[in-house]
């Protein structure tokens, strides 16, 4: 929590940094720790469960993708707890279209939800290509698609998050739902591999 | 509420502009033609919002969907879609 640092290096900057801005009135102790508490709380895990409930629940399934915030809601979690509600939608992956999700501009993405996002999805090299070559970036993740699956890339530029639902792999027909989750990565969440 | 200008199916075409402040218009989409996949619902202008302005134009965001071969030449082959405030897009005559 803020004010609670390791006496490294970096965390003696981090707190000065802090006592500077909530010097000047621009934050408080509270406010760092309620932010710290929700990207905390997030969990690739909590994406997981989504997925295997719409795998296994078609009517779940179609209520997450006509409204993913009541989707999450129904699972006990929430992108709504921040300083603005973010509005959440899950984009289907099918057997003629695959999904892939990107902020260039920055590194958004549904924190409260899954955690932080990986360091290569803040990196300016997938920022900048998967907008332009998403089918050699994809096969650079080891997921090779075939010619003639439709890639659409979700440049992630305002107030919405967004999470992939990848299609579910083939025999697992006798799978329960946490096996299934077990089977969802945080790049499939991302839409960089397959589940 | 702001009653929004485009609906899903139109064409727009986003601003030129190269704002001396904040944006949420990426540079790579800026002059494109692209097509209203979705109304989102209505959000502060996040330009205005950056600025510390108190009362922060709030405008409809729409999901606007561009063919690759338009932003980046051939080969193509996929679609970017980009979430743009209703002030970043120009109707398509």
């Amino acid at each position: 929590m803020s004010g609670q640092h390791s006496n490294s290096e970096i965390a003696v900057r981090v707190r000065g940094l802090e006592e500077r801005l909530i010097g000047a009135g621009l934050t408080s102790d509270e406010q760092l720790d309620a932010i710290i508490g929700r990207v905390s709380s997030g969990s690739p895990a909590h994406g997981a469960r989504v997925v295997a409930r719409a795998w296994v629940d078609p009517a779940f399934r179609e209520r997450l993708l006509a409204d993913g915030n009541r989707g999450l809601e129904e699972l006990g979690f929430s992108l709504s707890s921040g300083p603005q509600p973010q509005r959440f939608t899950v984009v289907e992956n099918t057997p003629t279209r695959h999904n892939v999700l990107v902020c260039t501009l920055c590194s958004c993405y549904p924190i409260a939800l899954l955690g932080p996002s990986p360091s290569w999805y803040k990196s300016e090299a997938y920022r900048a290509r998967v907008v332009r070559e998403p089918r050699a970036v994809l096969a650079e993740f080891g997921l090779e698609l075939p010619g003639d699956t439709e890639i659409v890339v979700h440049d992630t530029s305002a107030e919405s998050r967004h999470m992939v639902l990848p299609m579910r792999p083939d025999d697992t027909e006798g799978m329960d739902e946490a096996a299934l989750a077990a089977l969802v990565t945080r790049e499939g969440l991302i839409g960089t591999a397959a589940a | 509420m702001t009653e929004p200008r485009f609906m899903a199916g139109d064409r727009v075409r986003t601003t030129t502009v190269d704002p001396p402040h904040h944006t949420r218009l990426p540079r790579y989409a800026r002059g494109q033609v692209g097509e209203v996949v979705e109304v989102q619902g209505t959000w502060p202008l996040a330009d205005e919002r950056a600025q510390g302005l108190p009362d922060a134009r709030v405008e409809p965001v729409y999901t606007v969907r561009f063919a690759a071969e338009d932003l980046w030449g051939p080969p193509g082959g996929h679609w970017v879609q980009v979430e743009l405030w209703e002030s970043y897009l120009e109707v398509v005559a």
